[in-house]
């Protein structure tokens, strides 16, 4: 299907389409089986500029958006959605400084950011605050001209590998979630430690930490906008994100149904190659639709929020769920159709099964995608009344 | 440090088949790149700029379409480029083309190092790069696999053996012609692909160039290619079966006969 890219986003998404074919392949199943950072990758991504397409050029970005973004981490997931997340994870931790930084924060940190230099990541995540992010209990006390954090981030995207990260801490406990505040903590601040890497079932190349706070002082500029508006940038900003989640599932749906059309083609049963049989082709029509539909919303979805529209997060959350939820049954359909050699580590779809289930987990579970699409349905109805 | 490296635009081998009637290249259709080994010379030139700073600055000899291949180079960083492009070049057997190529070398005049890929994987000849050495009056050195290290006036290279290495020291200006293994090509960044959609490549012909007419294109040219055609495949070979002590009896046979 045409999107009508203009000039300049056919060039980054061929650019990161090449990169995906010639650095990423050779790669994606050796680091998926030792669970190794995909630094090589990360470092050309870097050198082409492709870590400041969504940043504004006097920050040393492309002065693309979200869009953009979508655009290369479709690309890199089409190959290896590990890769595509340590991408996208650097841009979602960077989000809160672009969106509510001071220009101070921004001259410090985007250039690097932009430059591939430094990775970023996002902290929200707590061991008792998943879904229900008003739970989280990481504190941040002001101390002079310092804040003192304490606290634990699970499940923390980039962590260990990143080097600028973007934390919810509560300023003020007695307010719960509104007082929450956003902090950006740089590697090696004394206090600031690793957990173990964790073991995972998919994107087994990208990193996944624990982030430790243990009396951590970090200078009171790093706070992101005031004290209390934590919650805000953290919504705000995964708001933003969602596309980009969106487009993994995409890129990884896209490479698991071009897996399962090429092999249909090859595999011969009862004297003939599988794709002449209807009940194969009905399966690849059915995922490629599907993709297509996912894509589209999600290029939707992306180009609404770069309009500058404030009112995307409903547009946000279907692009994430349903690009996601697509994910998962085409590429639970492309291991059906590559039958028992499908299940085996040797062909590429059972890693590509494994990774999307997190597509429907991560950044906002797919059932509190559904939460807030319901949500702003009901106020929307309400206010016509 | 000022580079020029030769590149040329070839098909891409992988898709190339011959019309058996005419015993020509069946050319339309099929995709050009820019030759691996040139690839290869341009990374060579860029990471020594990177290196010592300086300029790349890359030339081509072919028709109007292999401005496409320069503008890559400029992707990938090169700071120049220009495309010798005129009829009269047409026809050229390599020392035709390291005349030209010559030629536009003295016209940009200043340089300090002449990089090229070994050989083209179309023609093989892997003539080019010493013949435009030699017009220049330059040394050379042929097959490189690694650059050592550059010093006041000499660069020091390895040079692929086919049983072994050498390391030569040898003086600038110099031509070398480097291998695969001399270092991994680049994927070009967005700033200079931006650049490169941009960038004004000019087009030299014969008399910008002050290139002799006699030296150039089909004229200018020592050899003449009669006829390309594909090896016959042999239809009388046969395949041995049986244990090892079977099919030795029975090869040992076939060849006395033969004898």
């Amino acid at each position: 299907m045409n999107y009508f890219l203009t000039e300049e986003q056919q060039m980054i998404k061929d650019l990161a389409a090449k990169i995906a074919v010639e650095k990423a392949v050779p790669l994606v199943a050796e680091l998926d089986e030792k669970e190794e950072f995909p630094w090589e990758v990360m470092k050309t991504l870097a050198s082409s500029d492709l870590f400041g397409v969504y940043l504004p050029e006097e920050y040393g970005g492309f002065g693309g958006g979200v869009f953009e973004l979508c655009l290369v981490t479709e690309e890199l997931s089409k190959v290896c959605c590990g890769m595509g997340v340590c991408y996208a994870a650097s841009a979602l931790g960077t989000l809160p400084i672009l969106l509510f930084g001071n220009d101070a924060q921004k001259q410090k940190y985007l250039p690097d950011i932009a430059a591939g230099k430094k990775l970023a990541a996002f902290g929200l995540t707590e061991a008792n605050a998943g879904s229900d992010a008003g739970a989280v209990a990481t504190t941040a006390v002001r101390d002079g001209e310092s804040y003192v954090l304490n606290g634990t981030k699970q499940w923390i995207t980039n962590a260990g590998e990143a080097e600028v990260y973007t934390v919810i801490a509560l300023t003020d406990k007695s307010k719960g979630i509104r007082g929450a505040s956003v902090f950006i903590v740089e590697k090696d601040t004394p206090g600031f430690t690793f957990g173990k890497k964790e073991k995972k079932m998919g994107i087994r190349c990208s990193a996944t930490r624990e982030l430790i706070f243990q009396d951590c002082r970090i200078p009171k500029e790093n706070i992101i906008g005031r004290e209390g508006m934590g919650f805000i940038v953290a919504m705000k900003t995964l708001d933003r994100a969602r596309p980009g989640v969106a487009s993994q599932g995409v890129g990884l749906a896209q490479g698991a149904l071009d897996h399962a059309t090429r092999y249909s083609r090859e595999r011969v049963q009862f004297g003939q190659a599988i794709s002449s049989f209807q009940a194969i082709q009905h399966m690849l029509a059915d995922m490629a639709a599907q993709t297509e539909a996912a894509r589209a919303l999600t290029y939707a979805a992306a180009r609404m929020i770069d309009s500058g529209d404030d009112n995307i997060s409903r547009e946000a959350a279907m692009s994430k769920l349903f690009a996601t939820d697509v994910c998962m049954r085409v590429t639970t359909d492309a291991v059906q159709i590559f039958g028992g050699y499908g299940y085996m580590r040797e062909y590429p779809v059972e890693k590509m099964m494994r990774d999307a289930k997190i597509l429907q987990i991560y950044e906002g579970t797919n059932q509190i995608q559904r939460n807030v699409i319901g949500l702003a349905l009901i106020k929307e109805s309400a206010k016509k009344k | 440090m000022n580079i020029i490296v030769c590149i040329k635009q070839v098909p891409d081998t992988g898709s190339v088949k011959i019309d058996p009637t005419t015993n020509t290249l069946i050319r339309s259709g099929v995709p050009s790149i820019i030759n691996p080994f040139d690839l290869n010379a341009v990374e060579a030139g860029l990471s020594l700029k990177d290196e010592y700073g300086g300029r790349v600055n890359v030339i081509t000899m072919g028709p109007p379409q292999a401005e496409e291949a320069l503008r890559n180079t400029i992707a990938m960083g090169a700071d120049n480029a220009c495309l010798l492009s005129d009829r009269a070049f047409a026809g050229a057997d390599t020392l035709a083309t390291s005349y030209t190529l010559s030629m536009a070398v003295k016209k940009i005049g200043d340089f300090d190092l002449i990089l090229c890929g070994k050989q083209a994987i179309d023609g093989d000849t892997a003539q080019v790069g010493p013949e435009l050495a030699e017009i220049l009056g330059i040394p050379q050195v042929t097959n490189v696999s690694k650059l050592i290290e550059v010093k006041e006036t000499t660069i020091v290279v390895e040079k692929e053996l086919e049983d072994g290495c050498e390391i030569v020291e040898v003086e600038r200006p110099c031509l070398l012609t480097v291998t695969k293994q001399v270092n991994n090509p680049r994927i070009p960044s967005l700033k200079n692909s931006m650049r490169a959609k941009k960038a004004e490549i000019p087009v030299w012909k014969a008399a910008d160039i002050d290139a002799d007419e006699a030296r150039i294109g089909l004229k200018g040219s020592a050899t003449q290619v009669v006829k390309i055609f594909e090896p016959l495949k042999r239809t009388d070979s046969r395949i041995l079966q049986g244990d090892v002590d079977e099919m030795m009896t029975e090869l040992v046979g076939e060849l006395r006969k033969r004898v």
